[in-house]
């Protein structure tokens, strides 16, 4: 028995939506270390999952924190960490065992101003090329992109499925503003919620890893005998450390896991993007400013659109494509010194003018006029 | 008829309880079926430092969560009107706590000044309940949130051990402004 | 129950050690003292081991569950197994350099909490797999490839830290006394709470050869005539205890062990809800 979170209307900060959607997706561990602004995850989740008959811990760092996940994750439950940037980067050392070792689970990473310490209660958007390549070798992460409180919530949720439908850690990429904002939020009934569970195998089964798909997982104590290792191997967890094609066949098999499903894991929003003349792709909190500047940019009769990433990677590439066929122009703000900017520019191939939109510090946001007064400059330096 | 929007600014020092009235006032707007994004600035700094709390509340939903130019201002503290007043709009309202700001500059805006603090101490036996005095003035002055909304709001948002005198302190602050100061 | 096969318990008899590694005598007191205990295979085990030789121990040799984890992270990798999990026995493998190396903030806290799993460290002195560097517990003076001039830092007394941070059981003995070490393993493993086994061990190839000890029988017979039991060594000057290693049992005590806790709060809690 656990006590649902009762459905309806509620105004609820950021942090507490991701928590309790993590509570509704079937989390039943998390282990995290203290960290400005991702805590209120871990509070709110050492209070809630124990009356779910979950279990919270703090550990001695981050690093322990994604270990003990990755333990949990095993033992069969459904679990996850929440830090920023700081952490983020100690986690990295696991993120890449998870991926290597196919292990389900979340890790939230609330952006805040680095390098370093940085600015620990200001909003940034830096962490997201360390979200695609923090960790060393090749892979292919998936990581998603909130924007809102309610998304705080059914983002949370589809994190934890694709990490089961993929068997593979996700990142939920969040920033301060989004994940310390309150805003109302509707809680929906539980029947309403779909949830992924893990693919157990069959007691006959005995290749666990690397099979093409998403391969059953066994738990330990389940009498598989099944060795879980970060080293090289094979599809039963045997190490194969000095074999070139087993290495190559691993490497590009759990790759290739993601890629193939790209179309069904990316995923964005369109705005007004019919007919319009210039884009902006944006993400997060940063996207909030759009929709304002759209309605401020039709004044001065210029027809703007939005794609907005709900995930970051794998990239959607298709989408922007598609769009930069028909644009002028489009913007990419940021609150970075550009990141995902050099991606949208790979994908458009010159098809297209692209500008970067950039500011960071003090966690102040780029505001619609801001990137009013970017469109009409970009516009006059193109006609 | 276009939609009716709120911009507010609660702003003071860090541990008077900006940030607590901008949650409470967020959770009434819900309770009386508006939309609404209230977002918060602090220093790293638990005590002390500049704190702000920032509500929109709106008929239709909400893209820019931060405030830009409000419509009502608090100011807590002197240094908060100080750093604030700009943003008020001409035509704003606002609200200060008349026992830590001494001094307000002439505006064309509405000005309440209201003695939180002295009232905090006297009635309420506790300088921690201003914020919540200055809530219920703001709820009589601007009826941005309704009063059973605010009521009901700040019982689901203070300690259990604190709502009855949050409550009597949010009528005092709501009594106070219907006295005609 | 039937007689003792080592085989029954490994996936093969090919073990990737060096020969002469201690590695060996842990191996066999381990699995002899899980036979003894009554158990006939692996099922209710999981092992958690990091990076470094005796990381090997269990993975994938043993025919059972292993994690083998990033460096120095295989106690919390097993805090997460054994929280979620209590009824299994959960048994962590590690050398010094990964678990009062690298992973010492994690061995600390563990103890701390008193997680019921059991500890075992096969301290070799060097950082073997990587070829000879000096570890944190590399004798004073020792030479090292990395300490041509000998090792200026004092060696780490993993034990007794042990039982300064809190655990309930602490013993340390070395690959030569093969009867107490299994003697202390089956302790360890029946011991509800937080057990740690120091298995003092010899590495012929990285740390023997040069510190003048030509053989793994030379090196067996240092551990022999330069242990001290514990009773004896708290009668002992330090400087009396220069250079020896002492043995035996350091702690044996009762406390509440971490998932009891943790399941009481939780029943506590889930209850509560349900009333309210």
């Amino acid at each position: 028995m656990t006590k649902q979170f009762p459905p309806g209307t509620y105004f609820m900060q950021g942090n507490q939506a991701c928590a309790e959607a993590a509570i509704a997706a079937g989390c039943r561990f998390f282990a995290g270390y203290p960290i400005t602004p991702a805590t209120e995850i871990a509070e709110h989740l050492a209070n809630r999952l124990p009356q779910t008959h979950g279990i919270a811990i703090q550990m001695e760092d981050e690093l322990a924190a994604l270990s003990a996940v990755i333990g949990a994750s095993w033992a069969g439950a459904k679990a996850m960490t929440a830090t920023s940037g700081p952490g983020f980067s100690l986690m990295q050392e696991n993120i890449g065992y998870a991926f290597m070792t196919e292990t389900p689970c979340v890790i939230a990473d609330i952006q805040r101003a680095g390098p370093s310490t940085g600015q620990a209660t200001k909003c940034a958007q830096g962490d997201v090329m360390q979200s695609r390549w923090g960790t060393h070798g090749d892979y292919t992460p998936i990581v998603l992109s909130p924007n809102s409180v309610q998304e705080m919530y059914s983002l949370t949720i589809r994190a934890f499925n694709l990490a089961e439908t993929y068997r593979t850690p996700v990142i939920f990429l969040a920033d301060e503003i989004v994940a310390h904002m309150r805003e109302r939020i509707i809680i929906p009934p539980s029947h309403e919620i779909r949830i992924v569970n893990r693919k157990k195998p069959r007691k006959t089964d005995k290749t666990f890893f690397n099979t093409g798909k998403t391969p059953p997982m066994p738990s330990v104590g389940d009498g598989f005998n099944v060795p879980v290792t970060g080293s090289t191997h094979n599809k039963h967890g045997h190490r194969y450390t000095a074999d070139s094609v087993v290495h190559r066949q691993l490497v590009e098999g759990l790759a290739s896991k993601i890629n193939k499903n790209a179309n069904q894991i990316t995923n964005h929003e369109d705005y007004n993007t019919e007919n319009c003349e210039i884009i902006i792709v944006s993400y997060g909190c940063t996207s909030r400013a759009v929709y304002e500047t759209i309605e401020l940019a039709k004044k001065k009769g210029i027809n703007a659109g939005s794609i907005r990433l709900k995930t970051l990677w794998p990239f959607p590439e298709k989408a922007i494509q598609t769009a930069a066929k028909n644009v002028k122009m489009i913007l990419v703000p940021e609150m970075n010194l550009r990141q995902i900017f050099y991606e949208v520019e790979r994908v458009v191939h010159g098809a297209t003018p692209v500008l970067p939109m950039n500011k960071i510090g003090g966690g102040e946001m780029i505001t619609p006029e801001e990137l009013l007064a970017e469109i009409i400059r970009g516009v006059s330096n193109i006609d | 008829m276009t939609p009716k929007r709120v911009d507010v600014r609660v702003s003071g020092l860090g541990g008077q309880g900006a940030v607590l009235v901008g949650e409470i006032l967020g959770r009434a707007a819900v309770y009386d079926e508006k939309y609404v994004v209230q977002t918060q600035s602090y220093g790293a700094e638990a005590r002390g430092s500049a704190a702000r709390s920032e509500v929109i509340i709106s008929d239709k939903e909400i893209g820019f969560p931060k405030v830009r130019k409000c419509d009502i201002l608090v100011a807590m503290s002197q240094d908060a009107l100080n750093k604030h007043l700009d943003d008020l709009k001409e035509n704003g309202i606002l609200l200060v706590d008349k026992n830590k700001v001494r001094d307000v500059p002439k505006v064309k805006a509405k000005v309440f000044s209201i003695p939180a603090t002295e009232i905090a101490e006297t009635a309420s036996k506790s300088r921690i309940y201003v914020n919540t005095i200055m809530l219920g003035a703001l709820t009589k002055i601007t009826g941005v949130v309704s009063e059973e909304a605010a009521k009901e709001a700040i019982v689901d948002t203070v300690p259990k051990e604190t709502i009855e005198t949050n409550l009597e302190s949010f009528g005092r602050g709501f009594e106070f402004v219907g006295s005609g100061d | 129950m039937t007689e003792f096969s080592i085989r029954e318990y490994l996936r093969s008899m090919r073990l990737p050690f060096c020969t002469g590694c201690g590695n060996m005598t842990v191996i066999s007191c381990f699995l002899k003292a899980v036979h003894e205990l009554g158990y006939e295979d692996l099922r209710k085990f999981v092992f958690c081991s990091g990076i470094g030789c005796a990381a090997w121990i269990p993975s994938p040799h043993f025919k059972a569950d292993s994690i083998h984890t990033t460096h120095g992270r295989s106690i919390p990798t097993a805090t997460g197994v054994k929280l979620v999990r209590p009824t299994l026995n959960v048994v962590v493998f590690g050398g010094d350099g990964d678990l009062v190396g690298i992973g010492l903030s994690h061995l600390i806290h563990a103890t701390r909490r008193n997680l019921d799993i059991t500890v075992i460290m096969v301290n070799n002195m060097i950082y073997g797999m990587t070829g000879g560097q000096m570890a944190p517990t590399t004798p004073f003076k020792a030479k090292t490839t990395t300490t041509p001039y000998g090792n200026l830092e004092r060696p780490f007394d993993a034990t007794q830290l042990i039982v300064a941070a809190g655990a309930c059981y602490a013993a340390r003995w070395t690959t030569f006394h093969i009867d107490q070490l299994r003697g202390a393993m089956k302790r360890a493993l029946t011991t509800k709470g937080f057990a740690f086994i120091e298995a003092i061990s010899q590495c012929p190839t990285a740390f023997g050869r040069r510190v003048g000890l030509k053989t793994p029988k030379e090196m067996l017979r240092w551990f022999k005539e330069e242990s001290v039991p514990v009773q004896k060594a708290r009668k002992m000057t330090d400087g009396d205890l220069v250079g020896k290693i002492v043995i035996g049992d350091f702690v044996c005590r009762e406390r509440p062990p971490f998932t009891k806790t943790v399941y009481e709060t939780i029943k506590e809690a889930a209850n509560d809800t349900q009333a309210s």
